[in-house]
């Protein structure tokens, strides 16, 4: 067996994993070491875990194909960096969290107020999904049919008419705001707003929790009380 | 030559892709391209009976891919327009039976011999899909006016962008201007500026479309049609003409002429 590559049976398929190193040699030696253990591997679905390696989604849906022509399926990547997480999500692959993870932030990620963030420059179209522990921040728009789920607060610097859940993990201070707020269905903490303004005003507004009610408001608020 | 691969695609199923891909196919034969496409929604092949050469068909792509007749044998020449050849898909088989290798390696082998390659890509995001648009260096997206076929493009649009096959180009199938006019269609601004990409083509609802895909005479063959004009258009704009986007709301019918009253 390759000295870069371990390979186990798990309750879910088959499970892989790689070391760090050039991701070229690794991949070859990963498709090498599957084409002499076909019989064993034929139809399996593959849970792989590339540890640090950055893939790009175009590398990882070569990767995919080329596990295809093998009659192999991707089902989840395991992985500790944001980038390739993020092709795995663009790809509709799974992902599943790493279990040790080692390493200080990635550079995508920033800090708000001592709070963990991540910044995304492009616009979140259906299917795209953002998971994150912290704030999200996105400038671009979230299309119908595109999720973000943040512990912390929620901005987007553009439409948001997707699917939002701020303080996700219980936080009742969260805020969504947005440059034109239509979402689909707009969640903090707890509470629900399926509510889609009626006649959209192009104009940012925010969403906080007033209540026990989301509350959605034109910015900047005006000072009540 | 060294042809260029176009994947006709969709995400949504019954929005147009055949269609568009067998009117393109023939337009940029009738003005003297040599052209091949390729049905790859195999299991539900339908580019044949688009072009009216379903009773043609010996050998298709999987024969192909699986070295059951060579790449010319598959390959049947219209009826009609020189140049234009199709290459069937298998109807007996199913998708897993290509790989998205396999298309790339058919591509780079007829490449040489073809100025355009139109790939006719299955509904879905799925295997099928993958196949069709591995090879391609433009993809097409075509929606309807319709919220679900528009959420379906944003799909595919996104899947194209990640694998770096884009910038996907917009086609909008089946406008009808009165429905617009009375604001009971979404508009192409609003599908525009939600997917925020090119805009090749508009191309307007006809019931002619219909009768001229049962009979496998393309519309786009058709000077006095306006579908098929708007194809026509769009096979110049992949030629690199300048061409303006069809006005259609001039081209109001007798009750359009009603109800817009005293509009412009």
């Amino acid at each position: 067996m390759h000295p870069n590559i371990k390979i186990k049976g798990t309750r879910d398929g088959i499970s892989i994993a790689v070391e760090p190193g050039d991701w070229s040699e690794i991949r070859n030696a990963l498709l090498e070491h599957i084409d002499k253990q076909i019989a064993f591997l034929e139809n399996a679905q593959l849970t792989l875990d590339v540890g640090e390696h950055a893939l790009k989604a175009a590398e990882m849906g070569r990767l995919r194909d080329q596990l295809a022509d093998r009659t192999i399926k991707l089902q989840t990547i395991i992985s500790q960096s944001p980038i390739t997480e993020r092709s795995a999500q663009s790809l509709g692959i799974g992902i599943r969290a790493a279990m040790h993870i080692k390493h200080s932030p990635p550079p995508l990620n920033t800090s708000i107020g001592g709070e963990g963030a991540v910044l995304t420059k492009r616009t979140l179209r259906s299917g795209h999904s953002i998971n994150f522990r912290g704030h999200v921040v996105v400038v671009g728009d979230v299309n119908p049919g595109a999720e973000i789920i943040a512990d912390g607060n929620i901005l987007v610097w553009g439409h948001l008419r997707g699917s939002v859940h701020a303080g996700a993990s219980g936080n009742e201070n969260a805020i969504v705001c947005a440059l034109e707020l239509a979402p689909q269905q707009l969640r903090i903490s707890d509470h629900i707003s399926e509510k889609r303004p009626s006649k959209i005003i192009k104009k940012p507004k925010a969403a906080r929790l007033e209540e026990q009610e989301i509350l959605i408001e034109t910015w900047p608020q005006k000072k009540s009380k | 030559m060294a042809g260029k691969v176009i994947t006709v695609t969709s995400g949504k199923g019954g929005v147009g892709k055949t269609t568009i891909a067998a009117n393109l196919g023939a337009a940029l034969a009738a003005v003297g391209k040599q052209v091949v496409c390729i049905d790859a929604d195999i299991g539900l092949r339908n580019l044949d009976i688009v072009m009216g050469l379903e009773n043609r068909i010996v050998y298709d792509l999987v024969d192909v891919v699986e070295g059951r007749c060579r790449l010319r044998q598959a390959m049947i020449r219209d009826k009609r327009s020189e140049g234009l050849y199709l290459i069937p898909a298998a109807q007996t088989r199913d998708k897993t039976a290509v790989s998205p290798s396999d298309m790339i390696k058919l591509c780079n082998e007829l490449r040489p011999d073809f100025d355009w390659i139109i790939i006719d890509s299955p509904a879905g995001i799925e295997r099928g899909f993958r196949n069709a648009i591995a090879p391609a260096d433009v993809v097409l997206v075509v929606t309807n006016p319709e919220i679900s076929a528009v959420r379906d493009a944003d799909r595919i649009i996104g899947i194209i962008e990640s694998e770096e096959k884009g910038p996907a180009q917009l086609i909008i199938n089946r406008i009808d201007q009165n429905m617009v006019n009375r604001g009971d269609m979404i508009t192409q601004e609003d599908i525009v500026e939600l997917l925020a990409v090119g805009l090749l083509g508009i191309i307007p609802e006809d019931e002619k479309v219909i009768v001229s895909t049962n009979q496998g005479l393309p519309i786009a063959l058709d000077d006095k049609n306006l579908a098929g004009t708007a194809l026509r258009n769009i096979s110049k704009r992949l030629l690199g003409e300048e061409v303006s986007l069809l006005d259609l709301s001039n081209k109001r019918g007798f009750f359009g002429k009603i109800f817009a009253g005293g509009r412009q």
